[in-house]
């Protein structure tokens, strides 16, 4: 038997002291080279996409607009991001845990499930018989392998959760490891109960839509819309939670961020699980389907209190980043423990920026846009996804990207490739996306559309003007992206690289190029004694951030009382 | 003190620290100021998207459109009825394969309840350059009451994918400036 076929075999970490099972860390590294594949896959359609939106290029015909766009949503926001949030379960339960996974050959078939399903649904979308969108609203139809394939897709990821839960029981009742969860396993604790709720109204839709396609029964196009969202947005606030978490990650093992106080930190956890799958309301502030009552108290997810969270996360993070970096000495002012930082750690800048353009664009924009009233002056405008550009990309996907540069020399155990251009990586990618976000959003202030081929509306009976400054705006939104997609390219080519072809680590010690600071030079421990628990810098940027969403939110209300009056 | 990757200590349930319960407690005001926004823009605001919502045939809606371009056409314009409904009415717009249907011509300041429905599937009423979006949804008889506050010459965009015309879903809306006709007061507002 080799190593990683032997559920019991355990290596221990030189860098964390955690023990490491052998078919946990085969089965991150599975599933995050799965994830790779589908982020190149889907990356490639973003570069497509853009080039065709961007009016000046117009690269695509319109059919392969539509099925390249269905092919950007699925393969980053089903694939790529689930993928990898399969690999953060088995290390933030096995690896943080120091203990074996519940039923290796099961997690095996639920990851072989979750590749056929990938692999079937990426078929029908590429040969055209998909050309339904990432929303695939009926009764527009896909052909029924499509449906399977997202079936199979989500059974898998559903059994893989479960096997998550099984591990922590096993872990507990096998006691590796002392008193509570350690909090980056609450949270991604907290992602799997999210999974659970996102999945199950995942079957509750496609089930009945698979069924619809046969011929068998009539799916309701307004109910689709709602069931759909509950999976849809619910998804994405297992991105939320799965980020948060290797926030708190990345603050650990980069700086030796601490935890100001377990209770708010968790409780903030414990909301997004409350509230989360209430989110379905954003997408139908203006359908036809639901009264106001129902939308208000929706779509705030219970009085906001799922923003709340967030905006508690968003302080507790850099505050405890703060709090570790005074008791190592770092005291001189209101800053010098974020100047002083490690920015050339591609952990580090990776998460500080996705914390920035999360909460800065894509929270204020995100909170804004699902009020009940301005909705009407953003649906489906290119608002939308320049809202989720800046949440699921510049916030998720970037946290990912700067976790991957802690998982190849600690779970792949290979020295990164290209270690320069990986330190420059989290700066082009997130610089890149802040541009294409601010510049997307901006462009739908303007009313110009979403999911849409072609604006100047060629073929049209009528011609369409908008504002002179779209083009612009657009052009460089298109910039932008293509900054954002270098810096894409170069993960890939750095992650490929080094997990293919890279060197070797020797066992037993890290040390040498090609890893990051937090790495080779671990954070200091805290010096014994007494430590303030000043945080008066993040208390000063987070009045900054609360400045910034007053101002917008209240400039959306002004732009929506001078619009049509509407009843 | 401990970070994220270590078990907490045993009892871990302590008082918040000082500029946590700060920045804990202006969230939830900022929170509750978001809720409150929203009831508060149903009673003082002009914008809401409550409507008058039904159920409706798609082809029950159709014929309904079909009669009403009967009652009002004044025209056509690039193969499409011009339909000029008097202040106050029902006015009927149909979104269908690709195609906005009819040519809306109407006064300002004037309020009409504005149906919207689609005869295939989910179609995006988009408003330009105002941008004002609403979803048009196959089975659904959305009706809101609309008041044009400013003349000119608008365009209804498509922006929910429709298939691979989509972006030619082009319609039209002309509003003019009521000359000597009366302005219907609206109710809890100046018109």
């Amino acid at each position: 038997m080799t190593a990683a076929a032997m559920p019991t075999a355990f290596r221990t970490c030189p860098r964390t002291g955690l023990k490491v099972n052998a078919t946990a860390e085969a089965l991150i590294k599975a599933n995050a080279v799965a994830a790779t594949v589908a982020l190149l896959i889907g990356g490639i359609a973003a570069i497509l996409v853009l080039l065709t939106r961007w009016q000046a290029v117009h690269l695509l015909p319109a059919d392969w607009f539509y099925r390249i766009l269905t092919v950007h949503g699925m393969s980053m926001l089903i694939f790529f991001i689930i993928f990898f949030e399969m690999a953060i379960l088995y290390f933030a339960s096995a690896v943080v845990l120091n203990s074996r996974v519940a039923t290796p050959r099961l997690a095996w078939t639920a990851f072989a499930l979750m590749v056929a399903g990938a692999v079937m649904t990426e078929a029908t979308m590429w040969t055209g018989h998909a050309d339904v969108l990432f929303t695939s609203y009926v009764p527009l139809q896909a052909t029924s392998w499509f449906y399977l394939g997202v079936i199979l897709f989500a059974v898998g990821a559903l059994v893989a959760v479960g096997i998550f839960f099984g591990t922590l029981v096993v872990a507990k009742r096998e006691h590796t490891y002392q008193g509570s969860v350690p909090l980056v396993t609450f949270g991604a604790l907290t992602a799997a109960i999210i999974a659970v709720i996102t999945l199950g109204h995942g079957a509750a839709i496609y089930i009945p839509t698979y069924l619809w396609s046969l011929g068998l029964m009539k799916v309701d196009p307004e109910i689709y819309r709602m069931v759909w969202w509950g999976l849809g947005h619910a998804s994405q606030q297992i991105n939320v939670a799965a980020m948060v978490s290797v926030w708190y990650l990345l603050g650990a093992l980069t700086v030796g961020s601490v935890v100001l106080s377990e209770k708010v930190s968790r409780g903030a956890f414990a909301l997004y699980i409350l509230f989360i799958s209430m989110a379905s309301a954003h997408h139908l502030l203006v359908d036809p389907g639901l009264g106001p009552a129902w939308k208000v108290w929706n779509t705030s997810y219970f009085m906001y209190m799922a923003v709340l969270a967030s905006m508690v996360h968003g302080f507790t993070v850099p505050a405890g980043l703060e709090v570790g970096q005074r008791a190592r000495g770092l005291t001189k002012g209101m800053f010098e423990w974020l100047r002083k930082a490690p920015w050339g750690d591609p952990g580090f800048s990776a998460m500080i920026f996705s914390i920035i353009v999360f909460g800065f664009v894509g929270g204020i924009t995100g909170v804004t846009f699902g009020t009940e009233q301005i909705n009407i002056i953003a649906h489906n405008t290119l608002r939308i996804p320049g809202h989720f550009h800046a949440t699921v990309v510049s916030g998720t996907a970037l946290a990912f990207m700067g976790l991957t540069y802690y998982l190849i020399p600690l779970i792949f155990r290979r020295r990164i490739a290209f270690y320069p251009l990986a330190k420059i990586q989290p700066w082009l990618f997130a610089s890149g996306m802040l541009i294409f976000s601010l510049m997307m959003t901006f462009a739908g202030t303007f009313g110009v559309p979403r999911r849409h081929w072609d604006i100047t509306f060629s073929g049209a009976p009528f011609d369409v003007q908008f504002n002179p400054a779209v083009n612009l705006v657009m052009g460089i939104m298109a910039l932008g992206g293509l900054l954002a997609a270098v810096g894409g390219g170069i993960y890939i080519l750095v992650t490929v690289w080094s997990v293919f072809f890279g060197e070797k680590l020797p066992a037993g010690a890290y040390t040498g190029p090609g890893l990051p600071p937090g790495i080779v030079t671990p954070p200091k421990p805290i010096p014994p004694g007494e430590h303030s628990k000043k945080a008066t810098g993040t208390l000063v940027l987070v009045f900054v951030f609360l400045a910034a969403f007053i101002a917008y939110y209240f400039i959306n209300w002004k732009l929506l009382s001078v619009v049509w009056k509407i009843g | 003190m401990h970070t994220g990757l270590d078990s907490p200590p045993r009892i871990w349930w302590t008082p918040m620290h000082g500029a946590e319960r700060i920045w804990v407690t202006v969230a939830f005001a900022w929170c509750l100021v978001l809720f409150a926004m929203m009831p508060l823009w149903h009673l003082k605001g002009q914008q809401n998207p409550s409507g008058i919502r039904h159920r409706v045939e798609p082809t029950r809606y159709y014929q309904r459109v079909q009669e009403f371009i009967k009652q009002y056409q004044v025209g056509q314009e690039a193969g499409i009825p011009v339909v000029a409904p008097p202040p106050g009415s029902d006015v009927y717009l149909l979104a269908q394969m690709w195609k906005w249907t009819p040519v809306l011509k109407l006064q300002r300041g004037v309020e009409y309840t504005l149906h919207l429905s689609s005869l295939d599937v989910n179609h995006g009423f988009n408003l330009s350059p105002v941008n004002i979006n609403f979803q048009v949804v196959p089975g659904y008889d959305y009706a809101l009451r609309v008041v044009p506050t400013e003349a000119g010459d608008f365009r209804i965009v498509c922006d929910e994918f429709c298939g691979i015309g989509h972006h030619t879903m082009v319609g039209k809306v002309l509003v003019v400036d009521s000359t000597g006709a009366p302005v219907a007061p609206r109710p809890g507002g100046t018109p």
